[in-house]
């Protein structure tokens, strides 16, 4: 009679009920929702989506989301990096400030961080006024809409580095500089093998991020079409305009990036997962 | 770094890939959300007009969303040469607290302003089976409305004070029957959704209610897209006169250098072939003979405006509709 026999997830159908709701519920609340984008979005039938996905504010509408992800993920490729290595190779007075800062985007509603800007930098707002003066349009046009988003999407990298750096500790880097390497190459040599794929992991949740990103892009866009409108934003607006099928078209495109940015993901992933299994308690600290 | 900049590279190229900006001027029109298909329509007939009267192209450019919204963006700085809205009070704001145009905007352009305008009807299942005529069959028990909420939408404002003018004229002084009215109504109102289109789906694609409250042009423009009479429109016999209000922003002209052309594109809206495109959309108009063209299917009803109703908007903005105010008030009773 041991105590095991009685643990509850040994009796069988208590195990099928529990993976048959965690299936069902899968299934309904995931994987039928995409299912149901991709079949609206051809519901029409394969000429009208494409004539959809080439409409030039569509296009338009891809071409500035890319451009808006490809601004934003290395700029926050570069702050998180240097930020993780900020505050887990050295002290200083604030670093865990900074490392509690650091989470402001994901606390702050996204609708609010596009407020916040706005009232910095619109017409109204503390640098408005100056802005306004040199004739910088910075909200509602592109680079407020890269702004925002690079604000939403800044801790994805940092926390993404931080643990790990954390826990692989200095050794290897204090190793370099007592051999005499140049900060740069003990960064190079030492420090990025050891975090690149926790390093692509970020990237590719900042770029998902910046991708999708809707409440804090509204805000400072201006919605003008064909020059400031996202493709969220232009699924919002085609849905507005009763253009279900148009609007499920470029749900679709989203939905399709989103799907690659998972697989890179799942790749990250198991990538991720060998070389920690292959140095578990490095130098026997 | 190379994919990056490959990646960078397809932006731009994508980012060019919108039409030559080779016309001669260039104009921003900040509107509504649901005017999309309208201005569409109305700017490749600008574009003519103006190409005949000075031989210049002119590209536009449009900016939709919540004409609250919309305003507020004007404020912090969105650059638009035109402001082409559905809230009177969203027009007032620019100058308000932007003091971007002049107190008597309105007074600017014929009509208030407003090229064209449209009321609030009602939208029924075919053939009416609840056999609804009027603002006082809505009261009935076994009506169930649908319409947008008061707190958050014009649109639902403008079906309260829309009732509230029919209640008045209905009742004349005794404010404790306008109020039991109101209140009543209220009460049968099953979904108050956020804005004007999602009481328009959840009225035809949940099928819910028996009655939708809202714009006629919404109306008409959902009787239309299904033909087989599957609804039906009701006019009432009193409404409220909503007003389209336009005006150009001077500031902001002044800057672009569009003075005169944003003025155009506002005058032209009430030239004879505008106005019949504009009731195209379900919009009534002040062209007298658009106006005899589509008789049959503006019927002719009382339209109170707001000065009549509750003394002007910032009145019915303090009485009706601010935290506390009547509104809150009559949905408690229930």
């Amino acid at each position: 009679m041991a105590a095991e026999h009685h643990r509850v997830g040994d009796q069988p159908w208590v195990r099928r009920l529990l993976i048959g709701t965690a299936v069902l519920v899968s299934l309904v609340l995931l994987v039928i929702p995409v299912v149901v984008i991709f079949f609206q979005a051809l519901s029409a039938g394969w000429s009208t989506f494409t004539g959809n996905v080439l409409d030039q504010f569509t296009l338009h509408a891809i071409g500035l989301t890319l451009l808006v992800a490809a601004l934003t993920v290395p700029l926050n490729l570069i702050f998180g990096t240097a930020l993780a290595w900020a505050v887990t190779r050295f002290r200083f007075p604030g670093r865990k400030l900074l490392v509690t800062l650091i989470d402001i985007p994901f606390a702050v509603s996204p609708v609010i961080a596009g407020l916040l800007y706005l009232l910095l930098y619109g017409r109204n707002g503390w640098l408005g006024g100056w802005l306004a003066t040199h004739d910088v349009q910075l909200m509602f046009a592109w680079p407020g809409i890269v702004m925002v988003t690079v604000f939403v999407t800044c801790p994805f990298v940092a926390r993404e580095l931080i643990p790990l750096m954390q826990q692989q500790g200095s050794e290897e880097e204090e190793a370099g500089v007592v051999l005499g390497a140049s900060g740069w190459r003990i960064f190079r040599k030492i420090t990025l093998p050891n975090i690149k794929w926790a390093l692509i992991y970020g990237v590719v949740l900042t770029n998902a991020r910046a991708v999708g990103e809707f409440g804090a892009v509204s805000v400072v866009s201006g919605n003008i079409r064909g020059e400031t409108n996202t493709l969220p934003l232009h699924v919002e607006l085609l849905y507005q305009d009763y253009n279900v099928v148009g609007a499920f078209a470029s749900a679709a495109l989203l939905a399709t990036i989103a799907i690659l940015t998972l697989v890179v993901k799942a790749f990250v992933e198991w990538r991720q997962s060998r070389p920690t299994i292959l140095t578990p308690e490095k130098g026997g600290v | 770094m190379k994919q990056l900049l490959k990646g960078f590279a397809l932006g731009a190229a994508l980012l060019s890939a919108q039409p030559a900006l080779a016309a001669d001027s260039e104009l921003l029109n900040t509107s509504y959300d649901i005017a999309r298909e309208l201005f569409a329509a109305y700017n490749v007939e600008f574009q003519k007009h103006w190409q005949e009267k000075t031989g210049e192209t002119v590209n536009i450019r449009q900016s939709h969303a919540g004409s609250s919204r919309q305003a507020q963006a004007i404020i912090q700085g969105l650059k638009a040469d035109v402001a082409t809205f559905n809230q009177v009070t969203d027009i007032d704001i620019l100058h308000e607290r932007g003091q971007l145009i002049p107190e008597n905007w309105a007074e600017r352009l014929p009509n208030n302003s407003s090229p064209y305008y449209s009321t609030m009807a009602f939208l029924v299942r075919k053939d009416n089976p609840k056999n609804i005529q009027n603002w006082d069959d809505l009261v009935r028990e076994d009506v169930a409305l649908v319409m947008p909420n008061p707190k958050t939408s014009g649109n639902g404002r403008y079906t309260y004070l829309a009732a509230l003018g029919y209640a008045q004229d209905a009742y004349g002084d005794d404010e404790a029957k306008i109020d039991q009215f109101m209140a009543s109504m209220l009460g049968q109102v099953r979904v108050f959704d956020s804005g004007g289109r999602g009481a328009t789906t959840t009225f035809v694609e949940r099928g819910i209610g028996d009655v939708l409250l809202t714009f006629e042009s919404e109306v008409l423009n959902i009787a239309d897209r299904f033909e087989n009479g599957e609804y039906e429109v009701v006019t009432p016999k009193v409404s409220f006169l909503a007003e389209f209000p336009v005006t150009w922003i001077d500031d902001y002209t002044r800057q672009n250098g569009t003075e005169k052309l944003a003025k155009e594109y506002l005058s032209h809206l009430y030239s004879e072939d505008s106005q019949r495109l504009l009731a195209g959309f379900n919009y009534r108009v002040h062209n007298q003979k658009v106006i005899e063209e589509n008789a049959d299917r503006f019927r002719e009803l009382k339209l109170k405006s707001i000065d009549e109703i509750a003394g002007g908007w910032e009145n019915a903005m303090s009485k009706h509709f601010s935290s506390g105010g009547k509104l809150d008030q009559l949905q408690r009773r229930r």
